[in-house]
């Protein structure tokens, strides 16, 4: 072997490690693009004002985003409280009935459910809660409110919460269920106080995982919550949240909801940001040593 | 006179096809220690999950035939009041994880929903720590988890947690093979006090363990009962070739 040779392929080695540092650099890069755009768009525009006011009519300046927070937080815990219970239960019956023919659809349904479009989400609660509807005996009135679109995120936080609460559990050994039964402990209390608690940090993790998620869905909102521009607390009526004010208020042409637009997105990024690095710290914190 | 307290007549286990618990006729009696032995895959483990009926919760195990507490078929009672009177302990020590070690003792109670007085919590939790002779090792640390403690003591616990429940019959499934020598001998000098309250069935794949803690032993051999009689005179007079040659070692 000369030496030309082996110097062309100390290169080509020297070149490729080069080449996967600068494009795992370059994952880096939208991320903090974003942030930064984000942070100095925003920053300036939050302030104690900004967060207890709602938006003023254009040609008065000023105004916040007080309705959205609220309305997205009633929006998104009106849904986990839909969803949660659901998910840990399919979830405990997928880990605990792991080849029967119900677990297999259950299973198939959750991932097709996580793989279909928000936006498709949000037209199926559309049709089923905000169009009128008549069957003879039961008259459903319909309208825009918070509680359909609560009911199209909850779709969307369902598969997370199930696959990740059945792939804790399968985590955990028989040996603990078997103690538990060993004591004559029927079969709901061996869930509820042995499994459920031991495996209390995975499934929290993928409950906080499915909140990021949802937090900033826009399209199963469009036209089930739909948005208001005053503060509203009532779920039966339209309401206003972080994703939606975002989106009417940035393609709008005036500075002052465009300000709104930005502050607002970046609460919503904090928010995120926040519910991830929470699920990180407890989910280390709530782990029971096996 | 003696009064048997398992009774099983006639008793098959099977998981699916594979029939591994065959035609098992035998009565313990009772404040006895009966050490089950027998090579790998003899069906010992599966006979003694039955006695408390543990063995169903495994899909496709099936079960026939007579087992008998105290005259009273297991088999007709309700799976939770079998467990309850028939405590067992586990091959691998699994006090639960999340819980302290106060609360790993009183588990059968606590988890079970059963309240009760302080005062008497206490007293249950050191008289069972007591009886496994662990009270005075973690008398100091009873809020610590029970995950915290030695392979041995976490062993220990568990017996305790069992013994708590007060259950007529203790089934113990290869109590000390994770456990090291020292824990085991501590293990089987508790098996002796234990005797005097309870009735012991351990399984084990220790002959020698066999020998030292029982009174008498059951040898299964390939899902049948080969042999059932005084530990003593099965070491050193067994009827059967098939004993004969596992004590000897020529098989294993």
């Amino acid at each position: 072997m000369d030496g030309k040779n082996i110097k062309l392929r100390l290169g080509k080695s020297y070149g490729f490690q080069w080449l996967i540092y600068v494009l795992a650099f370059a994952c880096l890069v939208p991320l903090l693009a974003i942030l930064f755009y984000i942070v100095k768009a925003g920053v300036t525009k939050i302030n104690w004002h900004f967060l207890v006011n709602i938006p003023k009519p254009v040609g008065e300046s000023g105004g916040g985003i007080a309705n959205a927070l609220v309305g997205s937080i009633i929006i998104i815990l009106v849904a986990a409280v839909i969803a949660i219970p659901i998910g840990i239960m399919a979830g405990v019956y997928l880990s605990e009935n792991r080849r029967s023919r119900l677990a297999y659809w259950v299973r198939l349904c959750t991932d097709i459910l996580q793989g279909v479009p928000s936006i498709v989400v949000g037209i199926v609660a559309y049709f089923w809660l905000v169009r009128p509807w008549d069957i003879g005996f039961i008259h459903h009135k319909g309208g825009f409110s918070a509680l359909s679109g609560s009911f199209a995120l909850a779709i969307m936080m369902l598969p997370i919460i199930v696959r990740s609460t059945e792939e804790t559990l399968k985590l955990l050994p028989d040996s603990l269920k078997e103690a538990a039964l060993a004591l004559g402990m029927p079969f709901h209390r061996v869930i509820f106080k042995v499994v459920v608690p031991v495996g209390i940090s995975g499934i929290l993790s993928g409950v906080m995982l499915s909140v990021a998620r949802i937090t900033g869905e826009t399209a199963p909102l469009l036209f089930t919550a739909f948005g208001n521009p005053y503060l509203s607390v009532n779920v039966g009526k339209p309401m206003q949240s972080l994703p939606l004010l975002i989106f009417n208020y940035a393609t709008s042409p005036y500075q002052d909801w465009l300000n709104l637009a930005w502050g607002a997105s970046l609460i919503l990024l904090f928010w995120v940001l926040f519910l991830n690095i929470f699920t990180k710290v407890i989910t280390r914190k709530w782990k029971v040593q096996l | 006179m003696e009064s048997t307290i398992i009774k099983s007549r006639n008793f098959n286990a099977s998981f699916g096809t594979n029939h591994v618990v065959k035609n098992v006729n035998i009565d313990i009696p009772r404040n006895h220690i009966i050490a089950v032995m027998g090579p790998s895959g003899c069906g010992k483990t599966t006979y003694l999950r039955c006695v408390n009926r543990m063995h169903e919760l495994i899909p496709g195990a099936t079960s026939n035939g007579e087992m008998k507490l105290n005259e009273e078929d297991v088999y007709q009672m309700h799976p939770i009041f079998v467990r309850l009177k028939i405590g067992m302990v586990f091959q691998r020590p699994n006090p639960f994880p999340n819980l302290s070690i106060y609360d790993n003792v009183i588990a059968g109670y606590k988890l079970n929903g059963i309240k009760l007085p302080k005062a008497e919590r206490d007293e249950i939790v050191e008289r069972s720590l007591t009886k496994v002779a662990l009270w005075k090792e973690v008398k100091d640390s009873l809020n610590k988890k029970g995950s915290f403690l030695s392979g041995g003591q976490q062993q220990r616990l568990c017996i305790a947690r069992t013994v708590a429940m007060e259950p007529e019959v203790i089934l113990f499934d290869e109590p000390t093979s994770a456990l090291d020598p020292i824990s085991t001998s501590t293990v089987e000098e508790l098996f002796h006090e234990l005797k005097t309250n309870y009735t012991l069935i351990i399984v084990t794949h220790n002959m020698q363990q066999a020998a030292r803690v029982s009174d008498k032993t059951a040898f299964f051999f390939l899902g049948e009962l080969v042999e059932y009689d005084e530990t003593k005179t099965m070491f050193t007079n067994p009827k059967d070739q098939r004993t004969q040659n596992y004590i000897t070692g020529r098989f294993s």
